[in-house]
Order: C-alpha cells, then sequence, then structure tokens
C-alpha cells in the first residue's frame, strides 16, 4: 500500500448508461475512428492530444490536468467476455463479478463486510444517491444511504415541520417507539435496532456539513452536489472507507454530441473540485476514486448517436496513484470487432482486485470470485 | 370482544385500549346508523377484517372496511376469490389519460402501469396473487430486458393465478419472458440447456431434495422446442413483443423417464407429472402461507427446515389434494382457517404492500393521475423493483426486507404521506376526528389507530402516541389558528403511527 497513515477511503463513481470510450479517449490519428464516425465525432480542433495517437475531448481539460500531473490511471478496454448488451445485466455483473449466474451480493458490501466484519459503524460504506446500488447490498451489512445531506434525516419527508423543537421531538418519539422491548420476538428487536441505526447514522453524518467550510465552490449540477457531500462526510472523520454515487444518463443513442460534452464537463468539474477541496484541508493522500461504466458504445455510429457496444475505459485517480495508461486501446480494425464492438482486453475483475488488494488492503479473491490479472497504478 | 377489557391489573396503556374499543363500537355504530343498516361490525370483525384485506389485497380505508365487514367475512373472502365479478380496469382511458403507460421500455414507468392497478383495483387479489406469482416465478428484466413482454407475464398471473395450478405451470413453460430468462430457446433435441428444466423443479414445483439430476435432464428433454418465434429486431424501432412457438422438428421424440414415468413424454406431461406428487403439494403450500400467512426460513433452506406451523401446511396440503391442485380451493381454505385469522402481524411488508397500502388509505394516488413511476421507483428504492426481482429466487422477505437504508425510506414514505394534510383520506380521517363528541387526546389516539387499521400496536408504541397528544391537550376546533393546529396534530400522530415498527407489519 502507499504511504499514507490514514485508513484507504475508497470513491466510486458510476456512469449510468453505458459510456461511449471511443468519445472519451478519442483514437484521434487513427482512420479506422473516422471511417465508423463519420458524424458522431469529436473533431479534431477538439481534442487535447495525450500522445500521438489518443487524445481527450477538450470538453475534460480538467482530466487531462490531473493526468499530466500523474495522478491519473487510464485502464483501456475493461469488460468481461460475452459482454451483454443490456444495461440491466452488464451492470448487474459490475455489482457483483457474477458473470455466469444472477448474483444478489455486491462487491462493495463485500468490502464493507471486510473493513467492518461486525458492522459496527454503519457509516462505513456511504451511497449518495436514491437507493443503493446493488454493488453494496448484501445481508447483514449495514450500509448509508442518503440522498441530500443537508436534509438527510428520520422524518425529512413530513411536510410543515416549523421548528427545530419539534423536529426534536418527534426524533425523540421515534427513538422511544424503535427502543428495545423485551419479548416482543426477533423481529421486533431486529426492527428497533435497525430503526436506531439509522436514526443513530443519520445523527452522526449531520455533523459534516456543520464542521465543514472550504473555500472550493463546486458547480450546482448533481454530480457535483454529490462529490460535495462525499467530501463533507470524508472531512468530518466518521470512519466511512467507500464513498458510492452515479451520474448519468449516459445512453446516448440519439443527438449524442450535446449531451455526451455536457456530461463530461459536469464529471470533470466535479472531480477538479472534489479533489482541490481535499487538498485544501490536506485530507486528499488516502482517498482514490474509481470511475467505470457497464460497457461502451458501438464502435459505428448510427448517424446521431451509438448504440450498445462492449469495452469500455476505466479511471483511477488519486494522489497514490501511479499515473499513466493500461491494458491498451482495443483494435478497432473491423476484423478484430466482435459484433461491431470493440473487444475487451481486461477483466474488470482485474481493476477491481488491484483496487481491494493494493489499496483497501484486503484479500480480493473472495470478493472477486477469483484470480485476476491485477495492475500496477496502485 | 376479545380484548382484556376489564382487567384490574392492566397497564395505562392496556387501560386506553379498552377504552379504544369503546370508541371505536361507538364510531362503526354511528356510521351503520347513517346508512341505515342493522348489523354492526364488533371491533373483532373489523380487525379481522382489516387482516384481511391487508393480506388478500393491499388494504383499504376504514370505510371501505366497515362496509366489508358488515358483508361478513366468509362472503368477503368468496368476493375476492372472485375477482371477475368486480370491475376490472378501465384500460382503454387509462391508457388514453396515461399513455406513456403502455408498453413502456425502461424502469420505473415500465412498473408504473402495474403500480396504478395495484392501488386503484376493484379487485384485490387479482393483483396480489401476481405478485405472489412474480416472487416465486421471479422473472427479471435485468436478463429480458423486455418490460412489456414480462408485464404480459404478469397479466398471464391475472388470468390464471387463481385457477390450476397444472395450466399455470404449462402457461409459465409458454410465457416468451420465461423462455427467455431461463433459457429454454436454447433447449435443443440433441443439445439441452438444463435451466428452465432446473429452476422448475427447484424453484416452481418440487423444491430440492425431491427430485435426481437424472429428472433434471429428462424434464429438459420434455420442453426441447418450447421456444419463442424468431423475434422482430429492436432497432430502430423499439421492443416488440415476443411470441411462443412449438417447433416439433426440434422436440426430442425418444422415451423418457421422469420421476418414475417412462414414455414419450412432451411439456404437458412433465407438469401433470409434477402436480401429482405429495412433493409439490408441500411446496406450494409451503409458498402460500409464507406470502398470506406469516413469515418463514427462506425457501433454500426449506429442504432442512420444517415449517413453523407444520399443522397448517398439512391443512393447506389436504386442500390441494382434495382440490386437486386448485389454487382458488386452497386460499378460500386458507382464508377461513383460524391459523390465517391468528396471523396478524406475523408478516413485515414488502415494499409494495407498504407503499400501496398507505397511498390506499391516504388517497392521493385514487383515480387516473400521473405520478405511479414515482411510487415505482420509490418501491425500487426500498428494495423491491417490481420486473426485476434479484435473481430467480425472487426476492428475501420477511426481516430481509429491512436494512438502514430501507428501513430510513419506508418510515420516511409513509410518514410523509399520512402527514400531509391535503391527501383526501387524511381529510377525512381530520373530519372524523373532528366529528366526535369528545375531542380528549385519548381519542385522538384512538381514531388515528383505528383510521389505518384498526391498528393493533404494541404498549411502548401506544404509549409514545398518548405521550405525543397528551403535550397538547384537547384539541380545539373554534379558530382558524385552532383548526389549522388541530389539522397539523392529526395528521402528524398518523405519520408518527405510519412510522412506528408496528406499521412495518402486515
Amino acid at each position: 500500500m502507499a504511504s499514507t497513515n490514514k485508513e484507504p477511503v475508497l470513491v466510486v463513481l458510476q456512469l449510468t448508461g453505458a459510456n461511449d470510450y471511443l468519445n472519451t479517449i478519442v483514437p484521434y490519428t487513427n482512420g479506422h475512428y473516422w471511417d465508423a464516425r463519420p458524424k458522431v465525432n469529436i473533431p479534431e480542433h477538439q481534442v487535447v492530444p495525450i500522445d500521438n495517437e489518443l487524445a481527450f475531448r477538450s470538453d475534460m481539460d480538467q482530466f487531462k490536468d490531473i493526468y499530466d500531473k500523474g495522478k491519473m490511471a487510464i485502464i483501456h478496454g475493461v469488460g468481461f467476455e460475452n459482454s451483454p448488451r443490456s444495461h440491466f445485466r452488464a451492470m448487474d455483473i459490475w455489482h457483483t463479478c457474477e458473470t455466469n449466474k444472477i448474483g444478489t451480493d455486491g462487491w462493495i458490501a463485500k468490502v464493507i463486510r471486510d473493513l467492518d466484519p461486525t458492522g459496527e459503524n454503519v457509516l462505513k460504506g456511504v451511497n449518495f444517491g436514491q437507493g443503493l446500488p446493488r454493488a453494496m447490498t448484501m445481508r447483514g451489512v449495514p450500509v448509508t444511504s442518503v440522498n441530500h445531506l443537508a436534509s438527510y434525516g428520520v422524518f425529512s419527508s413530513v411536510s410543515g415541520i416549523n421548528s427545530q423543537d419539534e423536529r426534536t421531538q418527534l426524533l425523540d418519539s421515534f427513538a422511544r417507539m424503535y427502543s428495545p422491548a423485551i419479548g416482543t420476538g426477533p423481529t421486533m428487536e431486529y426492527l428497533g435496532q435497525t430503526g436506531l441505526d439509522a436514526l443513530r447514522g443519520a445523527d452522526i453524518i449531520k455533523v459534516a456539513p456543520q464542521k465543514y467550510s472550504s473555500t472550493v465552490e463546486y458547480p450546482t449540477t448533481s454530480i457535483a452536489t454529490n462529490f460535495k457531500d462525499v467530501a463533507q462526510v470524508h472531512l468530518a472523520d466518521l470512519g466511512t472507507q467507500v464513498f458510492y454515487t452515479s451520474y448519468g444518463p449516459f445512453d446516448t443513442h440519439f443527438n449524442q454530441g450535446g449531451s455526451h460534452a455536457k456530461l463530461w464537463i459536469d464529471i470533470s468539474e466535479a472531480v477538479d473540485c472534489f479533489f482541490a477541496d481535499l487538498r485544501e484541508h490536506n485530507a486528499s493522500d488516502n482517498v482514490v476514486m474509481l470511475v467505470f461504466s457497464e460497457f461502451g458504445r458501438r464502435v459505428k455510429d448510427n448517424g446521431t448517436g451509438t448504440d450498445h457496444g462492449a469495452a469500455g475505459v476505466a479511471f483511477v485517480i488519486g494522489d497514490q496513484v501511479n499515473g499513466g495508461m493500461y491494458s491498451s486501446y482495443p483494435s478497432l480494425k473491423p476484423e478484430h470487432l466482435t459484433q461491431g464492438d470493440l473487444e475487451p482486453n481486461y477483466d474488470f475483475r482485474g481493476l477491481y482486485s488491484t483496487v481491494i488488494d493494493k489499496w483497501m488492503g484486503l484479500d480480493a479473491v473472495p470478493i472477486v470470485g477469483g484470480q485476476f490479472e491485477q495492475m500496477a497504478f496502485i | 370482544m376479545t380484548l382484556a377489557c376489564t382487567n384490574p391489573t392492566m397497564s395505562h396503556a392496556s387501560q386506553f385500549r379498552a377504552q379504544l374499543c369503546h370508541s371505536l363500537i361507538m364510531s362503526v355504530a354511528r356510521v351503520k346508523r347513517d346508512h341505515g343498516e342493522t348489523s354492526v361490525p364488533t371491533r373483532q370483525e373489523m380487525v379481522l377484517m382489516a387482516h384481511l384485506m391487508r393480506r388478500a389485497g393491499f388494504g383499504e380505508p376504514h370505510a371501505d372496511l366497515i362496509v366489508h365487514a358488515s358483508k361478513g367475512y366468509e362472503s368477503v373472502v368468496e368476493e375476492l376469490l372472485h375477482p371477475k365479478d368486480q370491475p376490472p380496469i378501465d384500460e382503454e382511458l387509462m391508457y388514453r389519460i396515461l399513455p406513456g403507460y403502455e408498453g413502456a421500455l425502461g424502469p420505473p414507468i415500465s412498473q408504473a402501469d402495474w403500480m396504478f392497478r395495484m392501488v386503484n383495483t376493484q379487485r384485490p387479489l387479482e393483483e396480489k396473487i401476481a405478485l405472489f406469482w412474480h416472487q416465486m416465478f421471479a422473472t427479471s428484466n435485468s436478463k429480458v430486458d423486455n418490460p412489456p413482454e414480462i408485464g404480459r407475464q404478469i397479466a398471464m398471473f391475472r388470468e390464471y393465478g387463481l385457477g390450476s395450478y397444472r395450466d399455470l405451470l404449462i402457461e409459465l413453460a409458454k410465457s416468451p419472458a420465461m423462455i427467455f430468462w431461463l433459457d429454454n430457446h436454447g433447449n435443443h433435441d440433441g443439445a439441452i440447456n438444463e435451466n428452465w428444466g432446473r429452476e422448475l423443479l427447484e424453484l416452481f414445483s418440487l423444491g430440492v431434495g425431491n427430485y435426481t439430476e437424472d429428472d433434471i435432464k429428462e424434464a429438459s428433454r420434455a420442453f426441447t422446442g418450447w421456444t419463442i418465434a424468431p423475434k422482430i429486431p429492436r432497432n430502430p424501432l423499439g421492443r416488440f413483443y415476443w411470441n411462443f412457438e412449438y417447433k416439433p422438428e426440434d422436440h426430442d421424440n425418444e422415451e423418457k423417464t421422469f420421476l418414475g414415468n417412462t414414455g414419450n413424454l412432451n411439456g404437458e406431461d412433465i407438469m401433470q407429472i409434477i402436480v401429482n406428487q405429495p412433493a409439490s403439494a408441500r411446496f406450494l403450500a409451503r409458498h402460500l402461507y409464507r406470502f398470506f400467512v406469516a413469515d418463514e426460513p427462506d425457501v433454500s433452506s426449506w429442504n432442512s427446515t420444517p415449517p413453523n406451523d407444520p399443522e397448517a401446511i398439512e391443512v393447506l396440503v389436504d386442500a390441494y389434494n382434495e382440490s386437486q391442485g386448485d389454487i382458488r380451493s386452497i386460499l378460500r381454505v386458507l382464508f377461513n382457517s383460524d391459523f390465517f385469522k391468528n396471523s396478524l402481524y406475523a408478516k413485515v411488508k414488502s415494499p409494495a404492500e407498504l407503499i400501496v397500502g398507505t397511498v390506499r388509505i391516504a388517497g392521493n394516488y385514487e383515480g387516473f393521475r400521473p405520478g405511479f413511476n414515482n411510487l415505482a421507483l420509490e418501491c425500487a428504492w426500498q428494495g423491491q423493483e417490481l420486473l426485476n426481482p434479484p435473481s430467480v429466487e425472487g426476492w428475501h422477505t420477511g426481516a430481509a426486507w429491512i436494512d438502514a437504508g430501507a428501513l430510513m425510506r419506508r418510515v420516511n414514505f409513509a410518514a410523509g404521506v399520512m402527514g400531509d394534510t391535503s391527501h383526501p383520506g387524511v381529510k377525512t380521517i381530520i373530519n372524523t376526528v373532528r366529528m366526535q363528541e369528545t375531542q380528549s387526546p385519548q381519542m385522538l389516539v384512538s381514531q388515528c389507530l383505528d383510521s389505518m387499521g384498526p391498528l393493533q400496536v404494541s404498549d411502548i408504541t401506544l404509549k409514545e402516541l398518548l405521550t405525543h397528544a397528551l403535550k397538547d391537550g384537547e384539541l380545539m376546533w373554534d379558530t382558524p389558528e385552532q383548526i389549522e393546529f388541530s389539522e397539523e396534530r392529526v395528521a402528524r400522530l398518523l405519520a408518527l403511527i405510519a412510522a412506528s415498527r408496528d406499521y412495518q407489519f402486515a
């Protein structure tokens, strides 16, 4: 593990809907790219070259900055064999590491379980968004899912609560209604415990916005808001080691140009603000961010957009990351494509294994379900 | 009246419960008098009717319960068992007002249609039994990726779900969503794919331990040729329905031996043999018990864990045998049994039950209006994404519905809905409270519990509700300020009840 005496923290950003790999890391000197993408391409004046083959799109200039500083690993050709073109199935596979059968236990949940086997800290894993991603679900592993940090808590949905006093009274009532009741049966007791856990989690996490101050001004996009929430909880030092959030939709079948650009502007700005915020508080050296999408998109465009593909690109970002490019860009030659799609050449479970093993310091094998090739980005 | 209204040693909470008995009877009597009816349901009858409607349906507002309870329990059971005697959802009107719901391709809008039906149906058991089969025959959009096709499977459950188990299994085998989900389109003469054959025996009928690996292979051979007609490509126009096709040229016509029966068996023969097995009767009985009566351990442990109430299972098995696997007959026995009537609050509500039950009481999703996709999303966020169960094993139920994130959502959803004075059902409850002769805090608690059930809650909850109500004394309705404050007090108490542990149980 890299040099930090603090507990390692992982932030996962899911790009929901299948991000177009070819227009994210653009093979701008490859003739096959221009042949396949007569309409949906990144024109030459809008690329920011990394080398004489690949370039970022110019909307991602903060990503380019981070890359140039050596704090970003670009992982090429990520995916798995027999990649399904279904968002749902592919996302399940990324979430559960089960490529052949339908799995129910999430890989992040297993990481949380191994970090905190007794489930003592209900904030060990925190999701920002609506509902838990399957990656974070597993029976017996308590996690917290926060919609908006500022309004998070029991009874946050009840309208017309006018005073803090009244809110406190309601929360006190809730705590008493969920207090241990002898002889009411195991389910009642479990409900009581879980209710008090939820209350406790909300109670602990609410200190985060109170303690927080920063000169960084985040944009108002939902991804920036979520990253600001992540920063607040991280800076409050509540023992959270895994954060999860999503952004999208990346499912750009129609009119891809503007929407795909906007998504990457939003993400680049948000990620940049997030790390700037952490650095301002001297709290960035134990944070690594993993950015992934369920698959890439078809090599050939469909006129205004792109259809579902296979191999994609992942990013690993952080002070402790050995920046650079890993694996290789899959061949664009028509004879090397599978059903018109880039063939994955790096199994996503190797990517996870590297993060789990080298960063989180856990045994990756039982979490991802086997031995997979690790990379040197950490 | 079975509650201990006269016990001299009773606690403060139990004393209150006695008052509650009285006030409920008085309010029911008043409604009856107003309707010119003669039979007045007792409190026990009301409690039992609320229980039946929560289990056989999704609960209902107090006024509807009174109507049902006065008809008599057994006749309501018959009404529920014959959904076609009640008017259907007007689909034509529905899709005219909510055009996006028909054939919607992606979640959550693809789940909104079912949410609408569960909330607004006049045939509650038709929707509930469809949910039961969706749980037991779990087919998931994560792989099928065609919500309208799974929707057709749900419609098939409505049509066949209360009839013969054999017929239902045959329809299931022909369901294109199921064929695709369990790969039977890849099950060929001479090259079997066992996925469907295995799950049919393991999860849909016999249960682990009641068949051999050879039986799986033989059953799979019998279902070769049961496939989907060539699909219309998805692009550029979108998803099309799929169609079942039987291909005799791809069917294995050789002799097979399945569970001791030898012959040139086809799929229908396999289903007949299956439903004749005692193991099938027992397996289905346990599923029905778990869904309608009381929480049970996970299905995966049934091979080694006996049922919590073996006698009840035997009663259901007998009903299965006597009716030759007629679901309606088995459910008739179930709903009329003592073990059912004694199973109050013995199940944790599924997210669908919690959400639908709450909005049916609050009346905020009554009729054709937009927003059912939001209810579907809420259901997914609470851990039950309709049309997309986590695996072929269905959802883990009972206490497994609950984790800190899910519980927070359940509490906030139900409290948010019941705490909103603008919802018609909440207004009705406020008016009922206001009409009472006494305006004591005790009355407030009893009326609110009645209106949301009648609900019986634990002493610890009851004590807290009373404490909360007592702190502001009598309700007053003289000035606009008093009215506003009293309305808020009612809504706040409803929100607390909806947030309670007790409310998590069906």
